[in-house]
Protein backbone atom coordinates (compact mmCIF):
# COMPACT_ATOMS: atom_id res chain seq x y z
CA UNK A 1 0.00 0.00 0.00
CA UNK A 2 1.14 3.47 -0.55
CA UNK A 3 2.85 5.37 1.97
CA UNK A 4 2.75 9.19 2.91
CA UNK A 5 6.13 10.18 1.68
CA UNK A 6 6.26 13.76 3.43
CA UNK A 7 4.41 12.55 6.56
CA UNK A 8 6.27 11.50 9.25
CA UNK A 9 4.95 10.33 12.10
CA UNK A 10 5.01 12.76 15.55
CA UNK A 11 6.73 15.08 13.44
CA UNK A 12 7.64 18.24 16.03
CA UNK A 13 5.54 21.21 13.60
CA UNK A 14 3.32 20.92 10.90
CA UNK A 15 4.94 21.27 7.93
CA UNK A 16 2.46 22.75 5.30
CA UNK A 17 4.91 23.51 2.33
CA UNK A 18 6.16 19.24 2.81
CA UNK A 19 2.52 18.06 3.51
CA UNK A 20 1.52 19.55 -0.01
CA UNK A 21 4.00 17.44 -1.73
CA UNK A 22 1.33 14.47 -0.75
CA UNK A 23 -1.53 15.92 -2.27
CA UNK A 24 -1.35 15.10 -6.07
CA UNK A 25 -4.09 18.06 -7.10
CA UNK A 26 -1.36 20.47 -5.26
CA UNK A 27 0.92 20.41 -7.89
CA UNK A 28 -1.71 20.89 -10.97
CA UNK A 29 -1.02 23.82 -13.03
CA UNK A 30 -3.62 25.61 -15.01
CA UNK A 31 -2.62 28.66 -17.84
CA UNK A 32 0.95 28.30 -15.72
CA UNK A 33 -0.02 28.87 -12.46
CA UNK A 34 -0.15 26.72 -9.46
CA UNK A 35 -3.46 25.84 -7.72
CA UNK A 36 -3.45 27.71 -4.49
CA UNK A 37 -6.66 25.81 -2.86
CA UNK A 38 -8.15 28.11 -0.58
CA UNK A 39 -11.87 26.45 -0.05
CA UNK A 40 -11.78 23.79 2.11
CA UNK A 41 -14.94 24.75 4.18
CA UNK A 42 -16.37 23.93 0.84
CA UNK A 43 -14.55 20.21 0.60
CA UNK A 44 -10.88 19.31 1.22
CA UNK A 45 -8.15 17.88 -1.19
CA UNK A 46 -7.15 14.61 -0.61
CA UNK A 47 -3.80 12.72 -0.09
CA UNK A 48 -2.23 10.25 -2.11
CA UNK A 49 -3.02 7.40 1.00
CA UNK A 50 -6.72 8.23 0.23
CA UNK A 51 -7.12 8.02 -3.35
CA UNK A 52 -4.63 4.75 -3.63
CA UNK A 53 -7.15 3.15 -0.94
CA UNK A 54 -10.08 3.69 -3.15
CA UNK A 55 -8.03 1.75 -6.36
CA UNK A 56 -6.81 -1.03 -3.93
CA UNK A 57 -10.08 -1.59 -3.11
CA UNK A 58 -11.55 -1.94 -6.58
CA UNK A 59 -8.06 -3.55 -7.46
CA UNK A 60 -7.75 -6.17 -4.97
CA UNK A 61 -11.38 -6.48 -2.85
CA UNK A 62 -14.35 -5.44 -4.15
CA UNK A 63 -16.76 -7.50 -2.93
CA UNK A 64 -20.21 -6.72 -0.87
CA UNK A 65 -19.82 -7.22 2.58
CA UNK A 66 -21.61 -8.61 5.60
CA UNK A 67 -22.82 -11.52 3.80
CA UNK A 68 -20.32 -13.71 1.82
CA UNK A 69 -18.15 -15.92 3.39
CA UNK A 70 -15.48 -15.53 0.73
CA UNK A 71 -11.95 -14.52 1.10
CA UNK A 72 -12.22 -10.74 -0.48
CA UNK A 73 -15.81 -10.25 1.04
CA UNK A 74 -14.29 -10.59 4.17
CA UNK A 75 -11.32 -8.60 3.46
CA UNK A 76 -13.72 -5.69 2.34
CA UNK A 77 -15.94 -6.09 5.59
CA UNK A 78 -13.03 -6.08 7.81
CA UNK A 79 -11.76 -2.77 6.31
CA UNK A 80 -15.25 -1.06 6.40
CA UNK A 81 -15.99 -1.78 9.57
CA UNK A 82 -12.05 -1.11 10.97
CA UNK A 83 -13.27 2.31 9.62
CA UNK A 84 -16.02 2.41 12.12
CA UNK A 85 -13.26 1.82 14.53
CA UNK A 86 -11.09 4.78 13.47
CA UNK A 87 -14.09 6.73 13.62
CA UNK A 88 -14.99 6.06 16.99
CA UNK A 89 -11.41 6.22 18.30
CA UNK A 90 -10.95 9.86 16.43
CA UNK A 91 -14.21 11.25 18.27
CA UNK A 92 -13.79 8.84 21.44
CA UNK A 93 -17.29 7.37 21.40
CA UNK A 94 -17.85 4.79 23.86
CA UNK A 95 -18.32 2.08 21.34
CA UNK A 96 -18.37 1.60 17.25
CA UNK A 97 -22.43 0.69 17.61
CA UNK A 98 -22.56 4.45 18.10
CA UNK A 99 -21.26 5.30 14.63
CA UNK A 100 -23.43 4.95 11.52
CA UNK A 101 -22.33 5.55 8.04
CA UNK A 102 -24.42 7.89 5.83
CA UNK A 103 -23.29 9.50 2.67
CA UNK A 104 -22.67 13.16 4.35
CA UNK A 105 -23.43 15.48 7.00
CA UNK A 106 -26.75 16.71 5.73
CA UNK A 107 -28.09 12.76 5.62
CA UNK A 108 -27.33 12.32 9.49
CA UNK A 109 -28.63 15.66 10.74
CA UNK A 110 -31.90 14.21 8.63
CA UNK A 111 -31.21 10.50 9.98
CA UNK A 112 -31.52 12.15 13.76
CA UNK A 113 -34.56 14.72 12.28
CA UNK A 114 -36.87 11.99 10.52
CA UNK A 115 -35.78 8.69 13.15
CA UNK A 116 -35.42 10.97 16.24
CA UNK A 117 -37.27 14.42 16.03
CA UNK A 118 -40.13 13.21 14.00
CA UNK A 119 -40.92 10.63 16.13
CA UNK A 120 -41.25 12.39 19.35
CA UNK A 121 -41.54 15.76 19.12
CA UNK A 122 -45.57 17.25 19.81
CA UNK A 123 -46.94 20.32 19.32
CA UNK A 124 -45.71 22.51 22.16
CA UNK A 125 -42.47 21.38 21.84
CA UNK A 126 -39.94 23.21 20.61
CA UNK A 127 -36.39 22.65 18.60
CA UNK A 128 -33.69 25.16 19.07
CA UNK A 129 -31.18 25.80 16.02
CA UNK A 130 -28.59 28.95 16.19
CA UNK A 131 -28.78 31.97 13.70
CA UNK A 132 -25.27 30.70 12.41
CA UNK A 133 -27.06 27.17 10.98
CA UNK A 134 -25.43 26.03 7.43
CA UNK A 135 -28.98 25.59 5.58
CA UNK A 136 -28.30 21.83 6.06
CA UNK A 137 -28.49 22.22 10.14
CA UNK A 138 -31.66 24.56 9.48
CA UNK A 139 -33.79 23.04 6.95
CA UNK A 140 -34.44 19.36 8.15
CA UNK A 141 -35.25 20.89 11.64
CA UNK A 142 -38.25 23.61 9.59
CA UNK A 143 -39.70 20.08 8.01
CA UNK A 144 -39.80 18.56 11.26
CA UNK A 145 -41.35 21.55 13.20
CA UNK A 146 -43.98 21.84 10.03
CA UNK A 147 -44.57 17.84 10.21
CA UNK A 148 -45.15 17.89 14.09
CA UNK A 149 -46.27 21.40 14.88
CA UNK A 150 -43.25 21.95 16.86
CA UNK A 151 -41.86 25.53 16.92
CA UNK A 152 -38.58 26.47 15.68
CA UNK A 153 -36.92 28.83 17.91
CA UNK A 154 -33.36 30.00 16.63
CA UNK A 155 -30.61 31.58 18.80
CA UNK A 156 -29.52 35.12 17.56
CA UNK A 157 -26.10 37.02 16.95
CA UNK A 158 -25.15 38.91 20.11
CA UNK A 159 -25.86 42.49 19.79
CA UNK A 160 -22.61 43.10 21.99
CA UNK A 161 -20.03 44.81 19.37
CA UNK A 162 -17.33 43.20 21.39
CA UNK A 163 -19.24 39.44 20.76
CA UNK A 164 -19.67 40.16 17.28
CA UNK A 165 -20.62 37.50 14.98
CA UNK A 166 -20.57 34.86 18.23
CA UNK A 167 -24.02 33.80 19.82
CA UNK A 168 -26.11 35.20 22.12
CA UNK A 169 -25.18 32.73 25.34
CA UNK A 170 -27.20 34.99 27.82
CA UNK A 171 -30.42 34.81 25.59
CA UNK A 172 -29.84 31.16 24.97
CA UNK A 173 -29.99 31.04 29.12
CA UNK A 174 -33.01 32.99 29.69
CA UNK A 175 -34.81 31.50 26.73
CA UNK A 176 -34.05 27.64 26.96
CA UNK A 177 -37.18 25.94 28.96
CA UNK A 178 -38.61 22.51 29.41
CA UNK A 179 -40.06 22.73 26.02
CA UNK A 180 -37.06 22.83 24.10
CA UNK A 181 -36.55 18.79 23.18
CA UNK A 182 -33.76 19.40 20.99
CA UNK A 183 -30.72 21.67 20.33
CA UNK A 184 -29.15 21.63 17.06
CA UNK A 185 -26.34 23.68 16.91
CA UNK A 186 -22.93 23.87 14.83
CA UNK A 187 -19.39 24.04 16.20
CA UNK A 188 -18.06 26.22 13.96
CA UNK A 189 -19.64 28.72 11.44
CA UNK A 190 -18.68 27.76 7.69
CA UNK A 191 -19.30 31.63 7.23
CA UNK A 192 -17.75 33.73 10.13
CA UNK A 193 -15.51 30.75 10.99
CA UNK A 194 -16.71 31.93 14.54
CA UNK A 195 -16.33 28.65 16.65
CA UNK A 196 -19.24 28.00 19.32
CA UNK A 197 -18.13 27.06 22.55
CA UNK A 198 -20.88 24.43 22.55
CA UNK A 199 -19.77 22.87 25.78
CA UNK A 200 -21.39 25.87 27.26
CA UNK A 201 -24.46 25.26 25.25
CA UNK A 202 -24.94 21.60 26.25
CA UNK A 203 -24.36 21.92 29.67
CA UNK A 204 -27.49 24.17 29.95
CA UNK A 205 -29.47 22.20 27.56
CA UNK A 206 -29.21 19.13 29.37
CA UNK A 207 -30.20 20.75 32.46
CA UNK A 208 -33.27 21.38 30.44
CA UNK A 209 -34.10 17.97 29.32
CA UNK A 210 -32.84 18.43 25.99
CA UNK A 211 -31.07 16.41 23.31
CA UNK A 212 -28.34 18.42 21.74
CA UNK A 213 -27.21 17.85 18.23
CA UNK A 214 -23.99 19.02 17.15
CA UNK A 215 -23.11 19.70 13.40
CA UNK A 216 -19.23 18.69 13.31
CA UNK A 217 -18.55 19.70 9.48
CA UNK A 218 -16.87 22.36 10.38
CA UNK A 219 -15.20 21.66 13.70
CA UNK A 220 -14.67 17.73 13.28
CA UNK A 221 -11.93 18.48 10.42
CA UNK A 222 -10.34 21.11 12.11
CA UNK A 223 -9.40 20.48 16.22
CA UNK A 224 -9.72 17.54 18.61
CA UNK A 225 -13.39 16.95 19.18
CA UNK A 226 -14.07 13.89 22.03
CA UNK A 227 -18.05 13.26 22.24
CA UNK A 228 -17.94 11.84 25.84
CA UNK A 229 -15.83 15.45 27.09
CA UNK A 230 -18.92 16.89 25.23
CA UNK A 231 -21.88 15.16 26.42
CA UNK A 232 -23.73 15.29 23.26
CA UNK A 233 -26.24 13.13 22.39
CA UNK A 234 -25.83 13.23 18.40
CA UNK A 235 -22.77 14.81 16.19
CA UNK A 236 -22.98 14.71 12.39
CA UNK A 237 -19.58 15.49 10.15
CA UNK A 238 -18.48 14.73 6.48
CA UNK A 239 -15.59 12.62 5.26
CA UNK A 240 -14.87 15.08 2.58
CA UNK A 241 -13.64 18.18 4.61
CA UNK A 242 -11.32 16.03 6.56
CA UNK A 243 -9.01 14.66 3.61
CA UNK A 244 -11.41 11.96 2.69
CA UNK A 245 -13.82 10.74 -0.27
CA UNK A 246 -17.15 12.37 -0.68
CA UNK A 247 -19.98 9.92 -0.42
CA UNK A 248 -19.23 9.20 3.42
CA UNK A 249 -20.66 10.90 6.50
CA UNK A 250 -20.88 10.06 9.89
CA UNK A 251 -23.40 10.31 12.97
CA UNK A 252 -22.37 9.63 16.33
CA UNK A 253 -25.36 8.68 18.40
CA UNK A 254 -25.82 7.73 22.00
CA UNK A 255 -26.04 4.29 22.01
CA UNK A 256 -29.44 3.98 24.40
CA UNK A 257 -30.90 6.48 21.95
CA UNK A 258 -30.47 4.52 19.00
CA UNK A 259 -32.00 1.56 20.41
CA UNK A 260 -34.82 3.39 20.93
CA UNK A 261 -34.98 4.75 17.32
CA UNK A 262 -36.76 3.57 14.43
CA UNK A 263 -34.58 2.77 11.25
CA UNK A 264 -34.41 5.65 8.90
CA UNK A 265 -34.40 3.92 5.51
CA UNK A 266 -35.79 0.59 5.17
CA UNK A 267 -34.64 -2.88 3.11
CA UNK A 268 -31.47 -4.63 2.93
CA UNK A 269 -28.74 -5.11 5.36
CA UNK A 270 -30.59 -3.18 8.02
CA UNK A 271 -33.32 -6.16 8.91
CA UNK A 272 -32.88 -9.36 11.04
CA UNK A 273 -35.57 -11.56 9.41
CA UNK A 274 -38.00 -10.59 6.76
CA UNK A 275 -41.57 -12.20 6.80
CA UNK A 276 -44.01 -11.64 3.45
CA UNK A 277 -45.53 -9.25 5.74
CA UNK A 278 -43.47 -8.11 8.63
CA UNK A 279 -39.46 -8.12 9.64
CA UNK A 280 -37.79 -7.68 12.29
CA UNK A 281 -34.10 -4.89 12.38
CA UNK A 282 -30.85 -5.84 12.51
CA UNK A 283 -28.51 -5.24 15.61
CA UNK A 284 -26.42 -1.64 15.69
CA UNK A 285 -25.23 0.23 14.03
CA UNK A 286 -26.43 -1.72 10.86
CA UNK A 287 -30.17 -1.16 11.77
CA UNK A 288 -29.44 2.68 10.23
CA UNK A 289 -27.46 1.80 7.71
CA UNK A 290 -29.70 0.04 4.68
CA UNK A 291 -28.83 -1.14 1.03
CA UNK A 292 -25.18 -1.73 0.16
CA UNK A 293 -23.53 1.31 1.30
CA UNK A 294 -20.15 3.25 -0.10
CA UNK A 295 -17.79 0.81 1.16
CA UNK A 296 -14.74 2.28 -1.32
CA UNK A 297 -14.69 5.44 0.06
CA UNK A 298 -15.78 4.00 3.50
CA UNK A 299 -12.75 2.31 3.54
CA UNK A 300 -10.41 5.28 2.59
CA UNK A 301 -12.20 7.28 4.84
CA UNK A 302 -10.03 5.28 7.08
CA UNK A 303 -6.76 6.63 5.48
CA UNK A 304 -7.44 10.29 6.00
CA UNK A 305 -8.04 9.44 9.59
CA UNK A 306 -4.68 8.06 9.98
CA UNK A 307 -3.43 11.02 8.29
CA UNK A 308 -5.05 13.71 10.70
CA UNK A 309 -4.33 11.55 13.57
CA UNK A 310 -0.20 11.32 12.23
CA UNK A 311 -0.43 14.93 12.31
CA UNK A 312 -2.35 15.66 15.76
CA UNK A 313 -6.19 17.23 15.95
CA UNK A 314 -4.28 19.89 18.28
CA UNK A 315 -1.98 20.90 15.94
CA UNK A 316 -3.94 21.21 13.27
CA UNK A 317 -6.21 23.55 15.18
CA UNK A 318 -3.25 25.69 16.10
CA UNK A 319 -2.26 26.35 12.32
CA UNK A 320 -5.54 26.99 10.68
CA UNK A 321 -6.29 29.62 13.72
CA UNK A 322 -2.58 30.97 12.50
CA UNK A 323 -3.22 31.33 9.23
CA UNK A 324 -6.95 32.60 9.99
CA UNK A 325 -4.99 35.35 11.93
CA UNK A 326 -2.57 36.08 10.05
CA UNK A 327 -5.17 36.23 6.81
CA UNK A 328 -6.91 38.85 9.23
CA UNK A 329 -4.47 40.76 9.58
CA UNK A 330 -3.56 41.04 6.34
CA UNK A 331 -7.08 41.60 5.23
CA UNK A 332 -6.92 44.68 7.99
CA UNK A 333 -4.34 46.22 6.61
CA UNK A 334 -6.45 46.84 3.03
CA UNK A 335 -8.96 50.04 3.80
CA UNK A 336 -11.60 48.73 1.73
CA UNK A 337 -12.17 45.63 3.36
CA UNK A 338 -14.77 44.93 5.80
CA UNK A 339 -14.26 41.44 7.38
CA UNK A 340 -17.07 39.24 8.88
CA UNK A 341 -15.32 37.65 11.50
CA UNK A 342 -15.22 37.35 15.66
CA UNK A 343 -12.86 40.21 17.35
CA UNK A 344 -11.26 37.70 19.47
CA UNK A 345 -8.72 35.56 16.92
CA UNK A 346 -9.28 32.31 19.68
CA UNK A 347 -12.96 32.53 18.45
CA UNK A 348 -12.19 31.80 14.91
CA UNK A 349 -11.27 28.49 12.97
CA UNK A 350 -9.39 28.23 9.48
CA UNK A 351 -12.25 30.63 7.60
CA UNK A 352 -12.77 33.86 6.80
CA UNK A 353 -14.99 35.96 5.17
CA UNK A 354 -14.87 39.12 3.54
CA UNK A 355 -16.29 41.97 1.23
CA UNK A 356 -15.06 44.83 -0.40
CA UNK A 357 -18.05 47.49 -1.23
CA UNK A 358 -18.98 47.83 -5.19
CA UNK A 359 -17.56 44.28 -5.72
CA UNK A 360 -19.82 41.28 -6.17
CA UNK A 361 -18.14 38.15 -4.24
CA UNK A 362 -18.51 36.57 -7.26
CA UNK A 363 -16.10 38.93 -9.40
CA UNK A 364 -14.23 38.81 -6.31
CA UNK A 365 -13.63 34.92 -6.84
CA UNK A 366 -13.64 34.66 -10.45
CA UNK A 367 -10.38 37.24 -10.67
CA UNK A 368 -9.07 34.89 -8.09
CA UNK A 369 -9.97 31.87 -10.50
CA UNK A 370 -7.69 34.16 -13.20
CA UNK A 371 -4.64 33.49 -11.10
CA UNK A 372 -5.89 29.73 -10.37
CA UNK A 373 -6.79 30.93 -6.74
CA UNK A 374 -10.00 28.52 -5.18
CA UNK A 375 -11.90 30.59 -3.22
CA UNK A 376 -15.93 30.99 -2.49
CA UNK A 377 -17.99 33.75 -2.99
CA UNK A 378 -21.55 33.40 -2.20
CA UNK A 379 -24.22 32.89 0.07
CA UNK A 380 -22.54 30.02 1.57
CA UNK A 381 -25.58 27.79 2.30
CA UNK A 382 -26.39 30.69 5.04
CA UNK A 383 -28.88 32.65 3.57
CA UNK A 384 -30.79 33.43 6.99
CA UNK A 385 -27.27 34.38 8.17
CA UNK A 386 -26.80 36.66 5.21
CA UNK A 387 -29.84 38.78 5.76
CA UNK A 388 -29.38 38.43 9.47
CA UNK A 389 -26.15 40.39 8.60
CA UNK A 390 -27.82 42.54 5.90
CA UNK A 391 -25.48 41.35 2.99
CA UNK A 392 -26.18 39.73 -0.12
CA UNK A 393 -23.09 37.56 0.04
CA UNK A 394 -19.24 37.37 0.60
CA UNK A 395 -16.21 36.43 -0.24
CA UNK A 396 -14.67 33.54 1.85
CA UNK A 397 -10.40 32.02 2.14
CA UNK A 398 -10.74 28.32 4.54
CA UNK A 399 -7.94 26.99 5.36
CA UNK A 400 -6.11 23.23 6.04
CA UNK A 401 -3.12 21.59 6.60
CA UNK A 402 -1.34 22.18 3.64
CA UNK A 403 -2.08 25.94 3.47
CA UNK A 404 0.63 28.23 4.14
CA UNK A 405 1.08 31.67 4.65
CA UNK A 406 2.79 32.44 1.35
CA UNK A 407 -0.68 30.82 0.23
CA UNK A 408 -2.53 33.97 1.82
CA UNK A 409 -0.12 36.45 0.37
CA UNK A 410 -1.10 35.01 -2.93
CA UNK A 411 -4.62 35.67 -1.83
CA UNK A 412 -3.56 39.28 -1.22
CA UNK A 413 -2.20 40.03 -4.34
CA UNK A 414 -5.27 39.17 -5.85
CA UNK A 415 -7.64 41.31 -3.57
CA UNK A 416 -5.15 44.01 -4.65
CA UNK A 417 -5.90 43.04 -8.49
CA UNK A 418 -9.79 43.18 -7.70
CA UNK A 419 -9.67 46.36 -6.03
CA UNK A 420 -7.39 47.83 -9.54
CA UNK A 421 -9.53 46.35 -11.94
CA UNK A 422 -13.17 47.85 -9.86
CA UNK A 423 -11.42 51.06 -9.09
CA UNK A 424 -13.62 53.68 -10.68
CA UNK A 425 -12.43 55.28 -13.78
CA UNK A 426 -11.91 58.75 -14.87
CA UNK B 1 -9.69 37.72 -16.77
CA UNK B 2 -10.81 39.39 -20.19
CA UNK B 3 -13.92 38.89 -18.47
CA UNK B 4 -13.57 42.60 -17.07
CA UNK B 5 -13.24 44.52 -19.95
CA UNK B 6 -13.56 48.20 -20.32
CA UNK B 7 -17.14 47.91 -21.37
CA UNK B 8 -18.28 45.72 -18.92
CA UNK B 9 -16.66 47.90 -15.62
CA UNK B 10 -17.80 51.39 -17.75
CA UNK B 11 -21.31 49.21 -18.18
CA UNK B 12 -21.23 47.93 -14.11
CA UNK B 13 -20.08 51.18 -12.83
CA UNK B 14 -22.20 53.92 -15.06
CA UNK B 15 -25.39 51.64 -15.58
CA UNK B 16 -28.03 52.89 -18.33
CA UNK B 17 -31.47 53.25 -17.63
CA UNK B 18 -30.65 52.68 -13.79
CA UNK B 19 -33.99 53.49 -11.66
CA UNK B 20 -37.74 52.63 -10.91
CA UNK B 21 -40.64 53.91 -13.56
CA UNK B 22 -43.80 55.34 -11.28
CA UNK B 23 -45.77 54.84 -14.22
CA UNK B 24 -45.02 51.37 -15.59
CA UNK B 25 -46.62 49.62 -18.03
CA UNK B 26 -45.17 46.19 -16.85
CA UNK B 27 -42.95 45.57 -13.65
CA UNK B 28 -40.73 42.26 -13.53
CA UNK B 29 -38.33 40.82 -11.01
CA UNK B 30 -36.29 37.99 -10.98
CA UNK B 31 -33.29 36.49 -8.99
CA UNK B 32 -30.66 34.12 -9.73
CA UNK B 33 -29.84 32.16 -6.73
CA UNK B 34 -26.71 30.95 -7.08
CA UNK B 35 -24.86 34.43 -7.10
CA UNK B 36 -27.55 36.41 -5.21
CA UNK B 37 -27.86 38.86 -8.22
CA UNK B 38 -31.21 40.40 -8.36
CA UNK B 39 -32.74 42.25 -11.06
CA UNK B 40 -36.31 44.08 -11.55
CA UNK B 41 -37.43 45.82 -14.75
CA UNK B 42 -39.98 48.61 -15.46
CA UNK B 43 -40.98 48.93 -19.05
CA UNK B 44 -43.42 52.21 -20.33
CA UNK B 45 -45.00 51.16 -23.67
CA UNK B 46 -46.58 53.00 -26.20
CA UNK B 47 -48.07 52.33 -29.40
CA UNK B 48 -46.32 49.06 -29.75
CA UNK B 49 -42.86 50.48 -28.40
CA UNK B 50 -40.63 50.78 -25.49
CA UNK B 51 -41.42 54.17 -24.63
CA UNK B 52 -39.27 54.22 -21.83
CA UNK B 53 -37.52 51.45 -19.27
CA UNK B 54 -35.69 51.28 -16.27
CA UNK B 55 -34.26 48.63 -14.16
CA UNK B 56 -32.83 48.37 -10.72
CA UNK B 57 -30.61 45.54 -8.38
CA UNK B 58 -27.74 44.63 -7.18
CA UNK B 59 -25.34 41.81 -8.54
CA UNK B 60 -21.94 40.82 -10.17
CA UNK B 61 -20.36 43.31 -12.46
CA UNK B 62 -21.48 40.84 -15.61
CA UNK B 63 -25.37 40.55 -14.23
CA UNK B 64 -25.84 44.40 -14.30
CA UNK B 65 -23.48 45.78 -16.99
CA UNK B 66 -25.99 42.75 -18.82
CA UNK B 67 -28.89 44.48 -18.16
CA UNK B 68 -27.64 48.00 -18.37
CA UNK B 69 -26.57 47.11 -22.34
CA UNK B 70 -29.74 45.71 -22.75
CA UNK B 71 -32.04 48.45 -21.84
CA UNK B 72 -29.32 50.49 -23.81
CA UNK B 73 -29.70 48.37 -26.74
CA UNK B 74 -33.80 48.40 -26.62
CA UNK B 75 -34.54 51.63 -25.07
CA UNK B 76 -37.13 53.63 -28.15
CA UNK B 77 -37.32 49.94 -30.06
CA UNK B 78 -40.62 47.87 -31.41
CA UNK B 79 -41.94 44.93 -29.07
CA UNK B 80 -41.40 43.61 -32.20
CA UNK B 81 -37.34 44.43 -31.85
CA UNK B 82 -37.36 43.26 -28.05
CA UNK B 83 -39.01 39.83 -29.25
CA UNK B 84 -35.91 39.45 -31.84
CA UNK B 85 -33.36 39.57 -28.95
CA UNK B 86 -31.97 36.53 -28.46
CA UNK B 87 -29.25 34.72 -26.14
CA UNK B 88 -26.50 35.68 -28.69
CA UNK B 89 -27.36 39.23 -29.32
CA UNK B 90 -26.48 39.56 -25.58
CA UNK B 91 -23.15 37.88 -25.44
CA UNK B 92 -22.60 40.13 -28.11
CA UNK B 93 -23.05 42.83 -26.31
CA UNK B 94 -21.06 41.84 -23.75
CA UNK B 95 -18.24 41.26 -26.09
CA UNK B 96 -15.73 38.47 -23.46
CA UNK B 97 -15.91 35.27 -22.56
CA UNK B 98 -18.37 33.88 -20.36
CA UNK B 99 -17.78 30.92 -18.36
CA UNK B 100 -20.62 28.44 -17.61
CA UNK B 101 -20.24 29.06 -14.38
CA UNK B 102 -21.38 32.26 -15.38
CA UNK B 103 -24.18 32.24 -18.15
CA UNK B 104 -26.63 32.38 -15.53
CA UNK B 105 -25.50 35.94 -14.58
CA UNK B 106 -25.22 37.17 -18.19
CA UNK B 107 -28.79 35.96 -19.58
CA UNK B 108 -30.44 37.16 -15.98
CA UNK B 109 -31.53 40.18 -17.94
CA UNK B 110 -32.52 38.33 -21.10
CA UNK B 111 -35.44 36.36 -18.44
CA UNK B 112 -36.06 39.17 -17.16
CA UNK B 113 -36.99 40.56 -20.70
CA UNK B 114 -38.33 37.41 -21.90
CA UNK B 115 -40.76 37.59 -18.27
CA UNK B 116 -42.00 40.84 -18.65
CA UNK B 117 -43.03 40.30 -22.78
CA UNK B 118 -44.95 37.49 -21.65
CA UNK B 119 -47.05 39.48 -19.02
CA UNK B 120 -47.46 41.92 -22.05
CA UNK B 121 -49.03 39.57 -24.27
CA UNK B 122 -51.16 38.44 -21.54
CA UNK B 123 -52.25 41.86 -20.48
CA UNK B 124 -53.09 42.90 -24.18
Amino acid sequence: MYQNQNLQQNQPMLNSQQLKKDFPILSRVINGKKLTYLDNASTSQKPQSVISAITDYYTNHNANIHRAVYTIAQEATLAYESTREAVKDFINARSAEEIIFTRNTTESINLVAYAYAATTLKPGDSVMVSALEHHSNLVPWQEVCRKTGATLKVIPLSGDPELRYTLDFEWFQKNIDASVKILAITQASNTTGTIVPVEKFIEVARAHGAKVLIDGAQSVPHMPVDVQQLDCDFLAFSSHKMLGPTGVGALYAKKELLETMPPFLFGGDMIREVHQQEATWNDLPWKFEAGTPNIADVIAFQEAIKYLRAIGMQEIAEHDQELAHYAKQQLEAIPQIIIHAPKNAKQMTGIISFEIPGVHPHDIAEIFNSDNIAIRGGHHCAQPLMETLNIPATARMSFYIYNTQEDIDTAIEAIKKVIKIFSPKK
Amino acid sequence: MDMYAENILDHFQNPRHKGTLSAATISVEEVNPLCGDKLSLDLIIENGSIKDMAFSGSGCAISQASMSMVAEELNGKSLEEAEKLSKDTIYELLGVPISPARVKCAILSYALLKKSLILLKHQS
